[in-house]
């Protein structure tokens, strides 16, 4: 299947900073892309250029086969792409379909009595998380806070799907979270996948992406230093690259 | 094939549902530790004061006089303090709304209309003047409020006795303003009736509109919000001048009740606006309260004010008897605030 989102030899500099350098990668409906690297290998300025918050200096973003110039988040959010950040965006003192609505609340009424439809807010959000498989939450009205952070990560990438998102990027989404937890949200990816969702899955965690990965980018120091596709390499060769293409000894260091 | 049956692990059942007994669902009330305290201190001082009148008419209209005072300004105080963000410049604001209507009126004989307009227009002005230089500089709002609530107050005192040579100028008379402002009913004044137009008004904002949602979205993850495309700035803006056309309100309500202006008063609203919101359970840092807390905070102070007069205590001790009501009331909403979090999350 053709890619949805292509990099094209993108470049972005800070100043005298080079942050990436020379990139180029591709998003496919129904594959995962696993971005590896270790902590300023450039993945952040990457996800910021295709979840349009910052733009490349050099090189060509193209989604769904037209070129395109992201101007804002929102910009690159009506054109289908979603992005769950580390902290998952949610507010913990706010309801789950008061988080999952904001800034697309649905309202009824009119002129002044224009306001929100709760109704209609708590039984898609409900609706929408259950379909992601979360099933312990009864209530629309409780509280984020009173999720766990797997289910908060569900609630963002439900979200994500449900206004449109095409390809998903998500930051380090098991980053801070237990072994449980990391499975539902690599339960999540896969479900996201087998939708026709382009993902790409962000990780410090070579063990989640080789469960979950199709294609690999390994960045470092702003290069690519290796592009493949699943199967194609072994553990340990994945863990190397990931510590910087040093030899490591790679008995019980990946996860 | 035959090993089909081996190699497939079951997926463990899901957990069921979390059940939201009463418990649970009282907790998640944001206003039920305002309600219990404003309940019992309201009965303590029936049972200390009520013999000398506390809880007789002219005594509940006495706390719910005060408190309604203090509530209009309260209400978008609390509101900003949601939205992560504090306003002390309110003090300055009603001094100097009182004093330009009573020099508009009594020193110039405009009319009370065009006075009242211009002292709701200064309040626009605060507002505009104190959201962009948050929005602007990111400075805190503390600093930024406090600034001008000390410009604000100078300003108001130094014009006032550039042209009447006094900061007390006296309004001889308000007109119709005088009905709508400054009325009474029994013992009740007629701004209780505005505190409640005002509470409906605010409760509504903040329950029933999406204005409402990125208020709450604002204060509690201001990034967050953001990226939903919420317009943060617009949010504190919006709040920013509420906050201080309704303290502009307040002080063309002194000055008409009053028939006197004074560039020096108001500036107890500073604090005890914040203190009102606080003991109702809007959270310091943002992004949690309600308006029935904030109510609920304002007739808290009220009945304390008024209660301990009617205790025969001195009445010198009222602002140590608020303070302590301060640490109690924030304690005690961190504690509900917490048991509500947790009693969910427990299992899994």
């Amino acid at each position: 299947m053709a890619a949805l989102m292509t990099l094209e030899g993108v470049t972005r500099t800070f100043g005298n900073n080079i942050a990436l350098n020379d990139v180029s990668l591709e998003a496919h409906p129904g594959e995962v892309h696993c971005l590896l690297g270790d902590n300023g290998a450039g993945k952040s300025t990457l996800i910021k250029i295709m979840s349009g918050v910052t733009s490349p200096t050099i090189g060509q973003l193209t989604f769904d086969g037209k070129p395109v110039t992201f101007r804002s988040p929102r910009d690159a959010q009506a054109h289908g792409i979603g992005t769950v950040h580390q902290d998952v965006g949610s507010i913990p003192l706010i309801s789950v379909a008061r988080n999952f609505f904001l800034g697309n609340e649905p309202t009824k009424g009119w002129g002044p009595f224009r306001r929100l439809d709760h109704q209609t807010a708590n039984r898609i959000a409900l609706e929408q998380i259950r379909l992601m498989g979360i099933r312990r939450i009864a209530d629309a009205e409780q509280l984020v806070g009173t999720m766990s952070g797997g289910e908060r990560q569900a609630l963002a990438i439900a979200r994500a799907l449900y206004f449109g998102a095409k390809l998903l990027i998500l930051d380090e989404p098991t980053a801070a979270l237990g072994v449980k937890e990391s499975k539902i949200v690599i339960d999540l990816i896969k479900q996201a996948r087998e939708q026709g969702i382009a993902l790409v899955f962000i990780t410090h965690n070579a063990t989640h992406a080789l469960s979950v990965g199709d294609r690999f980018t390994v960045l470092i120091q702003g290069r690519v230093a290796s592009q493949f596709r699943r199967g194609e390499k072994t553990r340990e060769e994945v863990l190397n690259l990931m510590a910087g293409g040093e030899a490591f000894d790679a008995v019980g260091h990946g996860d | 094939m035959t090993s089909a049956m081996e190699t497939t692990i079951a997926d463990p059942p899901a957990p069921p549902p979390t059940r939201f007994g009463l418990v649970e669902r009282l907790l998640r009330v944001v206003w039920i530790g305002p309600l219990i305290a404003a309940l019992v201190i309201y009965i303590f001082f029936v049972i200390v004061g009520g013999a000398s009148g506390f809880f007789s008419i002219p005594g509940t209209a006495g706390w719910l006089n005060t408190a309604a005072e203090l509530g209009i300004i309260a209400l978008p105080v609390g509101l900003l303090m949601i939205s992560g963000e504090f306003d002390l410049s309110t003090g300055s604001v009603v001094g100097a709304a009182s004093i330009i209507v009573a020099l508009g009126t009594g020193f110039y004989g405009l009319p009370i209309e065009l006075t009242i307009t211009m002292a709701l227009a200064m309040g626009v002005g605060v507002g505009c003047f104190n959201a962009l230089l948050v929005n602007a500089t990111k400075l805190p709002s503390f600093i930024v409020t406090l600034a001008s609530n000390f410009i604000l107050a100078g300003t108001a005192l130094g014009l006032s006795r550039l042209i009447s040579g006094s900061s007390n100028v006296s309004l001889k008379d308000a007109g119709w303003a005088e009905a709508v402002l400054g009325s009474k009913w029994m013992f009740f004044n007629v701004a209780v009736l505005w505190y409640l137009l005002a509470a409906i008004l605010a409760a509504w904002v903040l329950k029933q509109t999406r204005f409402g949602n990125w208020i709450f979205a604002t204060g509690g993850n201001p990034d967050a919000a953001r990226r939903a495309g919420v317009p943060v700035a617009r949010v504190k803006l919006i709040l920013f001048i509420w906050t201080a056309v309704s303290a502009a309100f307040v002080g063309i309500m002194s000055a008409v009740m009053y028939n006197q202006g004074n560039a020096a008063s108001g500036q107890g609203y500073v604090f005890q606006t914040a203190i009102a919101a606080v003991i109702g359970g809007v959270l310091l840092s943002g992004g949690f309260g309600s308006v029935i807390g904030i109510v609920l905070g304002t007739f808290i102070y009220g009945i304390v004010s008024l209660g301990l007069f009617y205790t025969g205590w001195p009445t010198d001790w009222l602002a140590t008897f608020i303070g302590g009501l301060l640490v109690i009331a924030v304690l005690t909403n961190n504690l509900i605030r917490e048991l509500a979090l947790n009693r969910g999350k427990k299992k899994l």
